[in-house]
């Protein structure tokens, strides 16, 4: 029987960190997007969601792969992706929440494209020159998965009773998520004094501009703030990040150094 | 005689998207520049979209065919920034995208301004002003717009401007999905970014 491919670990400099934080996100929510492939509601949004998981898919390649250069051990892409275990991936945690239905996908997707797309302007001018490359391209990108996320929120908000229900369960459940987003630490001081990038904190104030204004369209509003901080960025994940990463990285665990 | 490098460049000319067929990697804008460095050829190209599947294929056909009209050893270099903007497809490749049955992609800042009571604007409060990437000027202001902000798209076929937009993503992520009233033929949108 052949080996089974071990895990590795990586460097915990906040410079690694930080991009990690960002390519963990989109890559964990591209493997969530794309379990909707074959079971969306309808043919276009099946196709729709593929089209915005393979854009942050590739967001995250390209950030993992900058990652892997600043880290300095020679890990790629793959390797990133595919051979840490859950405690070393440093997504937020709302992104790796089962997809539910299709109001808390796409409720998701419209809390994260939000996030990411002011993320990726202030990344833009980053003194990372490969990290502002990479974000003068997502950017673009996002602000379609915002606009077709925010279209559908909207949509469903203003639907059947049934539809605008699940709408507001879906709000109540994953709001609570999104403090994370938010909560600065020492990566983020890092990240602001070498001018890699934001705070994330500092994302806060226009993030939830913009979240109240579609909130708003859909007959909706923010929830209060609670105590209530997930963790996953610093690596203590929910109960279902085991299960996402058993599926993610089976291939690569089973088989090593496979390729297409 | 012209130099290695221009016979390059009229080589590009013929490699085609494999995603969109009617357009050579030259005519989409992909080509930033192509430096002969004596011993071997060097390509510059910048990808279309982040996850694009198609550019690793790109890559493998440019250089398979610059090898076989003798003007190899060459290799592919990515050029992230500036991003690429559909503002740089030619001329020559929008006609050659209508004849193919897709609309062309309006320009970049051309899309429609803020519609009344439908558009949401974004706060410019307490965010620095990101400083304008020079490929898309006029782009960073572009308004954030839910629902109503549908763009008119004339029909590839018939030229009609009575459309409609059925999906924002079509077969591909740079494409959307529309329908014509007039000859209602469906057809897909380049569209701009």
């Amino acid at each position: 029987m052949a080996a089974v491919q071990g895990s590795i670990q990586v460097s915990a400099a906040p410079n690694v960190q930080y991009l990690l934080r960002i390519g963990d996100s989109a890559l964990i929510l591209a493997q969530r997007t794309c379990e909707w492939a074959g079971h969306a509601p309808v043919l276009e949004e099946d196709i729709a969601l593929a089209n915005m998981a393979l854009d942050l898919l590739g967001q995250a390649r390209a950030l993992l792969t900058r990652a892997g250069q600043l880290e300095g051990s020679g890990y790629d892409e793959d390797q990133l992706a595919f051979l840490r275990e859950a405690r070393d991936y440093r997504n937020v945690t709302l992104v790796e929440l089962p997809r539910g239905d299709f109001a808390m996908t796409q409720l998701r997707n419209v809390v994260m494209a939000t996030f990411f797309k002011l993320l990726w302007q202030r990344l833009a001018t980053s003194s990372d020159s490969e990290l502002a490359a990479i974000a003068g391209k997502a950017v673009k990108e996002a602000r379609y998965h915002q606009q077709h996320a925010a279209d559908w929120v909207i949509r469903l908000a203003g639907g059947t009773d049934e539809s605008r229900k699940r709408t507001e369960c879906a709000l109540a459940e994953l709001w609570r998520y999104t403090a994370e987003l938010f909560a600065s630490d020492a990566v983020d001081n890092y990240a602001a004094e070498a001018q890699v990038g934001p705070r994330w904190g500092e994302l806060r104030e226009p993030w939830l501009h913009e979240m109240t204004q579609i909130l708003d369209e859909a007959g909706l509003q923010p929830h209060a703030d609670t105590p209530f901080l997930s963790t996953g960025k610093n690596g203590a994940h929910s109960e279902h990040m085991g299960l996402l990463l058993a599926e993610m990285q089976h291939l690569q665990r089973a088989y090593p150094g496979g390729v297409w | 005689m012209s130099t290695r490098a221009e016979r390059a460049w009229a080589v590009l000319g013929t490699v085609l998207d494999p995603e969109v067929p009617a357009l050579s990697v030259r005519d989409l804008g992909i080509v930033r520049d192509v430096i002969d460095h004596g011993d071997a050829l060097e390509v510059v190209l910048t990808p279309t979209y982040s996850g694009c599947p198609a550019t690793e294929a790109i890559e493998a056909d440019v250089l398979a065919a610059l090898s076989a009209q003798g003007l190899g050893p060459a290799r592919a270099t990515l050029r992230r920034a500036p991003a690429w903007t559909s503002d740089w497809i030619s001329e020559d490749g929008k006609r050659k995208l209508r004849a193919y049955g897709i609309a062309p992609p309006h320009a970049v800042d051309s899309v429609p301004a803020v519609i009344p009571g439908r558009d949401v604007i974004p706060a410019p409060s307490v965010i620095p002003a990101p400083a304008v990437i020079p490929a898309e000027a006029g782009n960073q202001s572009f308004p954030l717009r839910f629902m109503a902000r549908q763009e008119t798209v004339p029909c590839p076929h018939c030229a009609s401007k009575r459309t409609e937009r059925l999906s924002p993503f079509g077969s591909t992520a740079c494409k959307s999905l529309h329908r014509c009233l007039a000859c209602r033929e469906p057809f897909e949108y380049f569209k701009p970014i």
